[in-house]
């Protein structure tokens, strides 16, 4: 399993966020939120995963110190929220871009091409999936099947679906991001 | 709304359902599944709901927007009934003339009706279209009836009625019975009888007992259980519930992938709704039978679509698998006897109770009963979700419903079963898909991907794609998966980029072996199998790879390589333009040529040069022409006379 890794060492991190204060929140997610998640499900341990499914929806990552009040709260060992936050893909432990590119490298869009397609928004990003560049401009992740195989290869940006790309058609798109 | 408290009062209500509704109305169904949404179908719905306003026709039209109709090539997909008109690929821009010409005028629009590819006919009712026509939609076929937001809809097509019948008229034990009897085998994946994994639990010992929905769809190019529970959530939790009853459970659980963010409302609403009705909670329809829903969202891990891997994620843990000497039926979620089925196994149920085990058992093979929805994608005419009788061959899935490979190109494969599945050539087309069959021939069922490759697909690295996506799935619990299959990716990788050597290919089988043999659950044992079984049925193309450092597909980076074809190049520029790592020289009459120090073989020139020139080439395997001397390079072109 792959862990949230990026680009992003905390010290670069803390620099990019002062460019970018407006539009990522990295700081620490309000706390009363936090509580107001746990509550919903009635501080049980076993919620702890759609505990922080909630948590990454809304903020997007996973900052430490909402982890450690989630640890704290359901009396859930720091260690196994760990071990949960690196295990499944929808974590995040690191902040995310302002655009979230998603390849599909599902086996229908594998056999129409994604790996080229893969190839051009890492080169044009200079990014590999997993990573966020340091202007917290994109973020990359694959994935392995939107649903709509046949517009593939697919790239989803923001949620919306490019069907169809080839590599000069994606090179194309990701222009029109800023 | 009222709650419905006996299976007399479901029917009146169904009676009242269909006697307010007029089956002349115009009713405009519209494909909403999450497919047609990528392909625009939002924004058709607005337009629909516009137009309908601005030509005053609120009162006479309706439009409802169903989940998936299947045929995700064509989509958005509407179909205008009592007439049964079938529109596809519309865009906002056509709906004003739709609901002028067609609803008001009743005059059919020749543009946006299926044209069939071989005989050019247009086609206007859904049920001529060759790819509906040669289906058997048994499950499927109501989604196109159904808004899933809408639990009236589902009432009034019957359903609920085999939720009535199990409760009123049959004991547990009869109802048990049926399901075995009707011989109906898991669809997710392992093929196991859902009769006998009933029995197990509810003859387990214990009071608390769950029944699961397995809707961790996660086979990559696979997503007819995304479209079932999306498209009619009910007819899951109408099998859901009768299997409760069966077994003696009060508690059910969906699991669905957080990825799936439609089905997840869907089934939201859809319990909500049923609650309301008195279809879930304390005694269903008047029966004393209790049982209610719980939506548990899966993180996102391949593993735990295995059941005691899900079981484990369910209590909140990391999704680990564990051994089974105790089957989950017996012991699963929190030690409890749990059953878990998958979501179209589910929606088999309430069909089965309805007509019985005998009607169900007319469709299919000998060992493999009913229908099976597939997830038929990749280099195919018609990608798209289809529904046949098990039994039905191969071909006929890929010829007569697909509509064979796009473009001329010539078929090479199918992969079935998705990452723990196989390939199977065109000399076994001729198989019949069942469950036993398609293991027989090195592949499996799974849950029903079916991805459709041609010539220019490279079979050694669908099997290291395979297990790439396999190593990083792998939850590392045990060594000859964690290990070993990252082993194997090693070596296919290797062969991929041309550093393949001999005794690559026996290593890779003694791994596979170990694997196979040695892993903790399924996903380990079977992920040998993609490379199994591309090298039963393409040793030639791993040979050649290894050997000749040649991919015959053309589509490995490291093997190939392209250049311009000097007698074809019209010096167009546009190759040059496009690419990416300004590895084409050449102008305006300056015949181009690659620079292969630079090309990082991206393919942007081979797409983009005009089809009428086809000036880039492709090769593997053997040296690239030297590039044309500088003064034979420029084009010099006849004037036009004037």
């Amino acid at each position: 399993m792959r862990a949230g890794s990026a680009l992003l060492s905390p010290e670069v991190k803390e620099q990019a966020v002062d460019q970018n204060k407006e539009e990522i929140r990295t700081e620490a997610m309000d706390k009363d939120r936090i509580d107001q998640i746990i509550g919903k499900h009635h501080g049980e341990p076993s919620s702890l995963i759609q505990i922080l499914l909630e948590i990454q929806a809304e903020n997007h990552w996973l900052p430490k110190e909402a982890l450690e009040q989630v640890s704290e709260r359901l009396q859930v060992p720091m260690t196994r929220i760990q071990h949960i936050a690196t295990f499944y893909k929808a974590f995040s432990l690191v902040p995310k871009g302002r655009h979230q590119i998603h390849v599909c490298v599902g086996t229908a869009c594998h056999v129409r091409g994604a790996s080229r397609v893969l190839d051009t928004v890492e080169g044009f990003t200079g990014i590999k999936p997993g990573e966020t560049d340091l202007d917290l401009k994109f973020s990359l992740e694959t994935v392995n099947c939107l649903g709509c195989c046949a517009l593939g290869p697919v790239m989803e940006i923001d949620g919306k679906t490019h069907g169809k790309m080839g590599s000069a058609q994606t090179a194309d798109v990701l222009k029109n991001y800023d | 709304m009222s709650r419905i408290n006996s299976p007399a009062e479901l029917e009146a209500f169904k009676r009242n359902l269909l006697s307010e509704r007029d089956p002349n109305k115009t009713c405009i169904t519209l494909c909403s599944g999450s497919a047609c949404h990528a392909s625009g179908s939002r924004e058709v719905a607005a337009s629909i709901q516009e137009e309908i306003q601005k030509q005053g026709l609120s009162a006479e039209v309706e439009l409802r927007r169903t989940g998936c109709h299947g045929f995700c090539e064509r989509g958005p997909i509407i179909v205008i009934r009592p007439e049964d008109i079938c529109y596809f690929q519309i865009k906002p821009d056509d709906v004003p003339e739709i609901i002028s010409e067609t609803i008001k005028e009743k005059k059919i629009i020749e543009r946006l009706l299926y044209t069939d590819p071989e005989t050019k006919e247009k086609i206007v009712h859904e049920s001529e279209i060759p790819f509906y026509k040669n289906q058997g939609r048994l499950v499927f076929g109501s989604n196109v009836e159904i808004d899933p937001k809408s639990i009236d809809d589902y009432l009034a097509l019957g359903g609920y009625s085999a939720l009535a019948k199990a409760l009123s008229q049959m004991t547990p034990e009869q109802v048990l019975e049926e399901i075995t009897k009707s011989n109906l085998r898991g669809r997710g994946g392992g093929g196991f009888p859902t009769g006998r994994k009933w029995a197990e639990s509810r003859n387990a010992p214990g009071d608390i007992k769950y029944v699961i929905v397995n809707a961790d769809e996660g086979d990559p190019g696979a997503y007819m259980d995304r479209s079932l529970l999306e498209g009619n959530p009910h007819s899951v939790f109408e099998g859901l519930i009768i299997g409760a009853y069966a077994i003696g459970s009060h508690q059910g659980y969906i699991y669905v992938r957080q990825e799936y963010p439609l089905a997840v409302e869907n089934v939201n609403i859809a319990i909500q709704q049923a609650e309301e009705y008195g279809l879930l909670g304390k005694n269903i329809l008047g029966s004393g039978f209790d049982f209610t829903i719980e939506v548990h969202q899966g993180a996102g891990a391949f593993v735990c679509g295995e059941s005691s891997a899900l079981m484990t994620a369910l209590e909140g843990k990391a999704g680990e698998p564990r051994p089974k000497y105790i089957h989950t039926a017996v012991k699963g979620v929190w030690d409890r006897p749990s059953v878990l089925n998958n979501v179209e196994t589910w929606a088999n149920v309430p069909l089965i109770i309805n007509k019985g085990a005998d009607w169900f058992t007319q469709y299919g093979t000998e060992k493999s009963k009913g229908t099976k929805i597939f997830s038929l994608v990749g280099k195919i005419a018609n990608t798209g979700l289809v529904e046949v009788p098990m039994g039905v061959t191969l071909r006929d899935i890929i010829h007569k419903i697909g509509g064979g490979i796009p473009g001329g190109k010539k078929f090479k494969a199918v992969q079935t079963g998705g990452p723990s599945g196989g390939c199977l050539p065109e000399e076994l087309l001729d198989l019949e898909v069942g469950f036993d069959e398609l293991t027989k021939a090195g592949s499996m069922m799974g849950s029903g991907g079916m991805i459709i490759m041609d010539e220019d697909t490279c079979m050694v690295d669908v099997a290291r794609y395979f297990l790439n996506f396999l190593t990083d799935e792998s939850c590392g619990k045990c060594v000859p998966c964690r290990e070993g299959i990252r082993q194997m990716l090693k070596t296919l990788t290797h062969i991929t980029q041309g550093k393949g050597k001999d005794g690559d290919i026996e290593l890779l089988e003694q791994l596979a072996e170990v694997a196979g043999e040695a892993s903790l659950c399924a996903l380990g044992r079977s992920a040998p199998n993609p490379f199994l079984s591309t090298l039963k049925y393409f040793r030639d193309e791993y040979e050649a790879h290894i050997k000749e450092k040649r991919c015959p597909a053309l589509s490995c980076k490291e093997l190939i390589s392209y250049y311009i074809d000097a007698e074809k190049c019209q010096a167009c520029t546009i190759c040059g333009r496009k690419c990416p790592s300004d590895a084409i020289k050449g102008d305006k009459n300056l015949i181009h040529i690659v620079d292969q120090e630079k090309c990082t073989k991206c393919g942007t020139c081979f797409e983009v040069c005009p089809s009428r020139y086809q000036a880039v080439k492709k090769i593997s395997g053997e040296p690239v022409p030297p590039p044309i001397p500088e003064e034979a390079r420029t084009i010099v072109r006849k004037k036009k006379e004037k």
